[in-house]
């Protein structure tokens, strides 16, 4: 157990670099992540630029060949998922929340976690390397399938893949570290009162999210090394020629790869559970069925993963089954969606920016979820599967959590953080530049899947169908898009760093919500409370008509 | 706790192997030819150095439940000495595949072999090294619980063997 009381002066350095405090912890892995993020934001410049007008040059990138076009596309999907919505979503805000939330002093294992940061920070190190080792960085796709990645005949970055799979390894590791102390961390310093259904949602989701990402990731990992073998020693695991099968990485990675999609979308709806219910004064509709939708939804993203399959020679009668849980996983998601959308009905609804980016969360996600459906029939998916319907598809289901839930987390708990608002206005240009730019970007690109396009194609114009006039305009507006909701972070990031230096006092409960971390003083000190505060109820207690105000707090005795 | 969880991370790693393995065996049935290559009386030598190492462990377990620290220390000495003759048995038979041209590019059988056995014995290095540091701590009294923890490792260790010898060696 940590040490929490503890009161000598630390230098700046053990205080702030090699600190073993979960929040200082949860800052460094935001901060690497949106770093991360603004370097995958202008890898997705680069290539829809590149579509835009292919035969031209970007500015301030120059041309791509097509190989080029293929790394850049590569990496965009890598960091984007394992170095941005990962480190933010279940590493920064689990760090900074089950503590906190549990009116604990710090993890279970606090030194486990600061390895478990450093240990990310050397992947990271590692993959940002790859864009400079001969060869330029891995180019084959986000999914590294071999043949492409197991050899370099195909994809011409050699080191690159190696780069990128030790960078993958090591960051696994990381999570791994950090998903143990998590779980530890929910079962065993829970405080007197707060019983598994006294847990805020939130709370629950990075608990199943954990359990998941830890039950899918060994068979990543055994395909992983065995990619690495083949690379480096020379096996045959997916080498046809040698007896192995190409098959078997895909189904090893999506194994792994879909419930890794829940891993990040959990984690994201937690998120807007705690936010919903204190903007509208209202208890969270169906805690309890929220919570059972969220195991199922854990349990049943084992038993979908083929969908990502269907055309890739998998054994058609395997085909059907797949889709039947497929579009089964869909009623435990709803469930979440439509408690959601309960919750808001008939409460005293406060558009703040937090709040804004809750509602964005579903609204957005309500089009990925319906999109899924559709590609998880096989008669649908076999015309659509690699075109940019799909890559529509999994933006609108992959925004909300990593990108619409982390700005609502992060305007929500930046006081908590930090002792001091962030700037209301700046937020509420910032939710609509977002949310413009998102729909601008993805809305053609459904067209433009129908019409034929392919993923990772880097010259749209040598298909005929695509060297339209009207396919061209798609592609504009696509881009146009992109000019949209780049710049439209910056508010975002000026009203980060500002809200730093200048930003309002907050308080210990700006919000007047219920949930323990908010009774601590906003900072918190290096051990949190000076007690460990009892719990008396649920989080979810707002406008109680026997109670003065609209508010209860888990630790008020009455 | 923590132990527990992280074996059973380790699990689905090695499960995800050996799965995959067995469905490759399942479908080409000629791979038994190759398996009976492999030296069967190492393995089973092996299979019972680890074994008997368990036991060690065991009894280093109890020793440190009874505050008998030197004897643990000892005990768990002995256990790495288990896993030194467990490496070197494994090292003659690798070489000796090697040299009878058995090397892992050789077939997806020999894939499998070197990588699952090599993936195990670098656990079995993993495992060495945290009981050093244990019996060398535990020596002094510090941390006796933690001798409990190596052994629950060290037992993993020995189980996905145990699942191991039959799979690649006997399956001839
Ligand atoms: C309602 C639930 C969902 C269903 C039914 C569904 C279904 C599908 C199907 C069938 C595909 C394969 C399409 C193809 O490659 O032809 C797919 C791709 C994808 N989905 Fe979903 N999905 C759902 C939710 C999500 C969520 C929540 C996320 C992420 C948070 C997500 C992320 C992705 C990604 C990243 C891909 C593309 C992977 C690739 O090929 O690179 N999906 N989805
Ligand atoms: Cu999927």
């Amino acid at each position: 157990m940590s040490d929490g009381a503890h009161a000598h002066p630390e230098s700046f350095i053990s205080k702030y670099v090699f600190s073993v405090d979960h929040k200082v912890i949860a800052v460094q892995y935001l901060l690497t992540g949106m770093v991360m993020g603004l370097v995958g934001g202008f890898l997705a410049y680069v290539i829809r630029m590149q579509l835009a007008e292919p035969t031209g040059s970007v500015p301030g990138y120059g041309t791509l060949n097509f190989v080029e076009y293929n790394a850049v596309v590569t990496m965009h999907g890598t960091i984007m998922i394992f170095w941005v919505a990962m480190p933010i979503l279940l590493a920064a805000f689990s760090n900074l929340l089950i503590p906190l939330m549990l009116g604990a002093d710090d993890m279970a294992f606090p030194k486990l976690n600061r390895l478990s940061y450093w240990t990310f920070l050397l992947s990271t190190v590692v993959l940002v390397s790859s864009f400079f080792v001969p060869g330029g960085a891995a180019a084959g796709g986000w999914t590294s399938y071999p043949p492409l990645s197991a050899s370099a005949a195909y994809s011409g970055g050699h080191l690159g893949v190696t780069f990128w799979l030790l960078a993958v390894v090591l960051e696994f590791a990381a999570f791994l570290m950090g998903g143990i102390n998590f779980i530890v961390t929910i079962i065993n310093m829970r405080p007197r009162g707060m019983g598994f259904f006294e847990l805020p949602i939130v709370i629950w989701m990075q608990f199943v999210a954990a359990i998941v990402f830890m039950l899918s990731v060994g068979p990543l990992l055994a395909g992983g090394i065995m990619l690495l073998l083949d690379r480096v020693v020379g096996t045959g695991f997916y080498d046809p020629a040698a007896g192995g099968d190409p098959i078997l990485f895909q189904h090893l990675f999506w194994f792994f790869g879909h419930p890794e999609v829940y891993v990040i979308f959990l984690p994201g709806m937690g998120i807007i559970g705690e936010i919903l219910p204190v903007f509208s004064r209202k208890p969270l509709f169906g805690y309890r069925m929220i919570v059972w939708a969220s195991i199922a939804t854990g349990v049943m993203s084992f038993i979908v993963w083929a969908h990502h399959q269907f055309i890739a020679g998998i054994d058609p009668r395997l085909a059907t089954p797949f889709s039947i849980t497929t579009i089964m996983i869909s009623v435990p998601v709803a469930v979440m969606i439509f408690s959601y959308l309960a919750t808001l009905w008939r409460g005293s609804i406060e558009f703040t920016t937090p709040m804004l980016f809750a509602v964005g969360t579903l609204v957005l996600f309500l089009l990925g979820g319906v999109t899924g459906i559709h590609l998880g029939t096989p008669a649908t998916d076999i015309f659509l599967h690699d075109t940019y319907f799909v890559v529509a598809h999994f933006h609108y289901a992959l925004i909300p959590p990593v990108f619409m839930a982390f700005f609502a987390g992060i305007y929500f708990w930046y006081p908590k953080m930090f002792g001091r608002m962030m700037n209301e206005t700046l937020g509420k240009v910032h939710f609509w530049l977002t949310m413009i730019g998102i729909n601008v970007i993805f809305q053609p690109q459904f067209a433009l899947g129908f019409m034929g396009h392919q993923r990772r194609i880097a010259n749209p114009l040598l298909f005929d169908s695509l060297n339209t006039v009207q396919a061209i305009e798609l592609q504009w507006l696509s881009t146009i898009g992109v000019l949209i909701l780049l710049p439209g972070q910056i508010p975002f990031l000026v009203a980060f760093v500002r809200g730093f230096f200048s930003g309002e006092e907050a308080g210990a409960n700006p919000w007047r919500a219920n949930t323990l971390e908010w009774v601590a003083p906003s900072p918190p000190p290096h051990g949190n409370f000076a007690e460990q505060p009892q719990v008396y109820r649920g989080p979810y207690e707002y406008s109680r008509p026997d109670r003065e105000e609209d508010w209860f707090p888990q630790n008020l005795a009455s | 706790m923590a132990m527990w969880w992280f074996l059973a991370s380790e699990i689905v790693i090695f499960g995800g192997l050996v799965f995959t393995y067995l469905l490759f065996l399942w479908r080409y049935p000629e791979w038994t030819e190759e398996a009976a290559h492999t030296l069967t009386n190492a393995g089973a030598i092996n299979t019972f150095v680890l074994l008997t190492s368990s036991y060690f462990v065991v009894l280093a377990h109890d020793a440190a439940h009874h505050e008998r620290y030197q004897k643990a220390a000892r005990l768990l000495a002995l256990t790495v000495a288990g896993g030194f003759v467990f490496l070197a048995v494994k090292t003659y038979e690798y070489s000796h595949e090697i040299h009878a041209g058995f090397v892992p590019a050789r077939s997806v059988f020999w894939s499998f072999y070197y990588t699952l056995t090599g993936l195990h014995a670098l656990h079995v290095i993993g495992g060495m090294v945290a009981m050093t540091v244990v019996a060398l701590a535990v020596r002094k009294g510090q941390n006796p619980q933690r001798v409990e923890y190596v052994g629950i490792y060290w037992h993993f260790v020995d189980v996905v063997w145990i699942f191991l010898f039959p799979l690649l060696y006997l399956a001839s």
